[in-house]
């Protein structure tokens, strides 16, 4: 391959990653006029499980469930609703579950609170293991 | 010895977790609504745009609600069966035609046999978000009273219905 050849390869690639996303956006809607809504339109659909492809979020499936959601998204923030209204409206249809970071309620306290649980239950039994080692005389390894 | 106890204790407990963990099925997620009121709805009907079908159609009855998709696999699946429920007179079953196309939805009742008492058209899917439908088939029990009784995911066939279903009707007919 000459130089230039080996140029082009190059430039078609880089414009291809570069244009990709672009072309294979997901969500082919009109987006807001009002860019504050966009805004909030883009994060709520970030925060939406979609339930049938589970590890994607809604903004990132382009399964039908959710274009559908974005669609009702869409709706209730034209109606002029807050964000915690449109949470609210998933979860009492679709559970908790929708959520990717569930909300504290007495169902899902324990996800919340596991986290410091585990790092203070292994702080508590890494200090007790410190001061066992301490109390060793130096030199005695076992 | 006593020394031991205690991790060996945490890791029998770590790999039950765990074990639960892989045998549970995560696409099957429970439903909100379970032991709540059914979410209302008034569809047009399938078979004639100017009728209405919805919660009012069987008031005052206990129902299955069947969410169905002439493009789902399952559904198909499952249509003989409702065909025979119907055929036995078991439950009055009505349908929520998700997401379809009428004209399809109506050659397949003509071919498969019509199980519903009446289906309703939910082509936008706006019926099917209320009642938090993400994969056709569902089938709800919904109590004379309205209330959702228990919800099925997939294909229903004669084994499920005879553990799952049968004895949540014997017991709601039986506390009436």
């Amino acid at each position: 391959m000459t130089l230039r050849t080996r140029m082009a390869c190059l430039l078609a690639v880089v414009s291809l990653l570069v244009g990709a996303p672009g072309v294979f956006a997901i969500d082919t809607g009109k987006p807001f006029d009002d860019p504050v809504l966009q805004a909030r339109y883009e994060s709520i659909i970030a925060e939406v499980r979609c339930l049938v492809c589970q590890n994607e979020s809604i903004k990132d499936s382009n399964a039908f469930l959710a274009s559908d959601l974005r669609r009702e998204i869409r709706r209730m923030l034209e109606e002029g609703r807050t964000d915690g209204e449109i949470y609210d409206f998933l979860v009492d249809r679709y559970g908790e579950f929708v959520l990717y970071r569930p909300r504290a309620s007495g169902k899902t306290l324990f996800l919340w609170i596991a986290p410091g649980l585990l790092l203070f239950g292994g702080a508590a039994q890494l200090a007790r293991v410190v001061r066992r080692r301490m109390a060793l005389p130096i030199g005695d390894d076992s | 010895m006593g020394r031991f106890l205690l991790p060996v204790v945490a890791v029998v407990a770590l790999v039950i977790v765990l074990m639960i963990g892989l045998n549970r099925e995560p696409s099957k997620i429970p439903s909100p609504f379970i032991d709540k009121p059914a979410p209302e709805f008034d569809l047009p009907s399938l078979s004639n745009p100017d009728a209405r079908v919805g919660s009012a159609s069987f008031a005052g009855q206990m129902v299955l609600v069947n969410i169905w998709a002439t493009w789902c696999v399952g559904c198909r699946e499952e249509h003989a069966f409702l065909n025979e429920l119907r055929r036995q007179g078991a439950i009055p079953i009505y349908g929520i035609n998700w997401r379809d196309n009428r004209e399809s939805a109506l050659r397949w009742l003509n071919e498969l046999g019509n199980p519903y008492v009446a289906s309703g058209f939910d082509a936008d899917a706006r019926v099917g978000i209320d009642w938090g439908a993400y994969g056709a088939p569902e089938t709800f029990l919904i109590s004379a009273d309205g209330i959702v009784l228990h919800k099925h995911m997939g294909p229903l066939n004669p084994h499920i219905w005879q553990n799952d279903f049968m004895p949540m009707i014997a017991l709601e007919g039986a506390t009436k």
